[in-house]
């Protein structure tokens, strides 16, 4: 498949694909942070956290519209704006959710799997009602659509790099949140012995509420980002679920370098093969490729290391 | 300062403590000896809401503890050191020590713990499953008393230490008494040890108080058959 390309278009064809696949890697990295702070707390698996993706991505349509017909000269800014609403609202859904129904299933794995998926379908439906069954996309600042050649043939967009700048931040935060705060210590005591983080003071509900309100708002954020690479639709989200699946589980649950690492790997060797081979080719060989390492390293890429 | 009335606690069908009735007063020592599986642990962590008891009371001076959640009854001025220690293992020392002050508004741990614990300042960058069993211990009673309790909660705080740290805990316990004016309740199966703290001696069996003697009084021999198989 290479031989249709000389040399000098392939090197660019992978330097493009490879940027063009930064904003990918920014999706699954939130996703995956998201996904993995929420399990890790609280042994849930959110089936729904792609509609919280999606819910954000809305939320940037919704703005980006706004501001395009009634606010033209803020229009600028408007996704930074789109960003905190979106975090703000999918993590009050996050909240509100976990109150109403996560909470009673707690040490059920299985049946907080059949609830978070019904919420899925519940608001895929909701989603179709309010927004349509069409996709629906957003307009970008000029600022960001614009980008700097590098050579000839090679450019490097800048809504990649800032994508890529706001991801490489909300990372750092939550390593942060916790590893260096008073909540995170927290978040860590309830994870290590719930009952005993209890007896020493902390209101454990409190924690789990806050905890999965917060990996629901990095959803919200990595739906705003992914409105740059595709259009939204109502189950938009269930294509994105189960790549995120795969990014923490190659990464290694509970390793933020493992997840970093493992979503570039991801996202660059799908953005990569698509522009060879169709879009369903690639995800298939990429699920072959991280199934055959899985095989050698069972437990991931990056294991935790830490005496119990 | 604790008063514990018609208290029965079960796992499921089988009650393991039978309506206990007992005090402990303010700046008192107490503890509770028994054998192996006589309702020590269950008694303790109930108390600490870590176990639910549906009859009978637990009043914490005015309060009534009895149906709140553990970190509520940490607020009320409850504090627990569990058997085992149960200390935070990926966590530092700082760590544990600040989960805490979860419930007091302090920012910082305070200069009194690591007063009473030099040991715990030294090390307070390392991870807490990488100190030994008598440093565990003093961390896991330094983090119990960073709520800053009323009344303390000890489960056989000397099991798997060596006797010269066994006679340091007791001296921390006694100090701890009179410089923080609060009262504690230890369990143990060690009755020099209980003998060495404590004002006042309940021996448990089977779930019950079965006997209760105040230290001047007490008559060790029968205390000492109670404990022995
Ligand atoms: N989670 C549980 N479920 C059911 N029964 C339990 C549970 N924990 C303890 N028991 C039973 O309750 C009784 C009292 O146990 P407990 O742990 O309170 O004893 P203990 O006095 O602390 O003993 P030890 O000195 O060995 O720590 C025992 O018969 C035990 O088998
Ligand atoms: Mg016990």
């Amino acid at each position: 498949m290479f031989s249709d390309y000389t040399s000098a278009e392939l090197v660019s064809i992978f330097a493009m694909q490879g940027f063009a696949g930064l904003i990918l890697f920014s999706v699954f990295v939130l996703m995956a942070l998201g996904l993995a702070i929420i399990f890790g707390q609280m042994g849930v698996i959110n089936m729904a956290h792609g509609e919280f993706m999606i819910l954000g991505a809305y939320i940037t349509y919704l703005l980006s519209s706004f501001f395009e017909n009634n606010l033209p000269s803020l229009f600028s800014i408007y996704f930074f704006l789109a960003m905190i609403l979106a975090f703000i609202v999918t993590a009050a859904l996050g909240a509100l959710v976990e109150w109403g129904m996560v909470r009673h299933l707690y040490r059920r794995p299985l049946d907080t799997l059949l609830a978070t998926w019904g919420l899925s379908l519940i608001l895929q439906q909701v989603y179709r009602s309010v927004f349509g069954a069409r996709e629906v996309g957003v307009t970008l600042p000029d600022w960001m659509m614009g980008s700097i050649p590098l050579t000839d043939l090679v450019e490097i967009p800048f809504n990649g790099v800032f994508v890529m700048i706001l991801t490489f931040v909300i990372a750092v935060s939550v390593y942060f949140l916790m590893f260096k705060s008073r909540f995170g210590g927290q978040v860590r005591a309830v994870v290590q012995n719930r009952p005993m983080a209890g007896a020493v003071g902390i209101n454990t509900q409190k924690v789990d509420r806050i905890t999965f309100a917060i990996g629901c708002g990095i959803a919200g954020i990595a739906g705003s980002a992914f409105t740059m690479i595709g259009s939204t639709g109502p189950t938009s989200g269930q294509l994105y679920i189960v790549d995120t699946f795969l990014v923490v589980v190659f990464g290694g649950a509970a390793s933020l370098l493992g997840t970093i690492a493992s979503a570039f790997t991801i996202s660059q060797a799908q953005s990569t093969m698509e522009f060879f081979l169709s879009g369903s080719m690639a995800k298939v060989l990429t699920l072959l490729v991280v199934v055959g390492i899985l095989m050698i390293r069972p437990q991931g890429l990056f294991a935790l290391k830490i005496r119990r | 300062m604790l008063q514990v009335s018609d208290y029965s606690v079960s796992y499921g069908q089988s009650e393991v403590i039978h309506g206990m009735n007992f005090d402990i007063k303010e700046n008192e020592i107490v503890a509770i000896l028994g054998r192996n599986g006589m309702g020590k642990s269950t008694l303790m962590k109930s108390l600490m809401g870590m176990v639910e008891s549906r009859l009978g009371s637990v009043a914490l001076g005015p309060v009534d503890v009895s149906r709140m959640k553990s970190h509520e009854r940490v607020r009320e001025g409850l504090a627990f050191v569990p058997q085992g220690r149960m200390i935070f293992s990926t966590m530092t020392v700082k760590e544990n020590i600040e989960t805490g002050l979860t419930t007091v508004n302090d920012k910082k741990v305070p200069a009194s713990i690591y007063e009473l614990f030099p040991v715990l300042e030294e090390m307070k960058s390392r991870r807490g499953g990488n100190l030994s069993g008598g440093q565990q211990q003093q961390l896991a009673i330094a983090r119990a008393l960073a709520s800053k309790p009323k009344v303390l909660l000890l489960d056989e705080p000397t099991e798997g230490i060596q006797p010269s740290i066994i006679k340091e805990i007791a001296n921390t316990l006694k100090k701890i008494r009179d410089s923080h004016g609060l009262s504690i309740f230890v369990s143990e199966q060690v009755l020099s040890f209980a003998l060495d703290v404590a004002d006042r001696i309940l021996v448990i069996e089977k779930g019950e108080i079965v006997r209760e003697e105040t230290r001047d009084s007490v008559d060790e021999k029968t205390i000492a058959s109670y404990l022995s198989v």
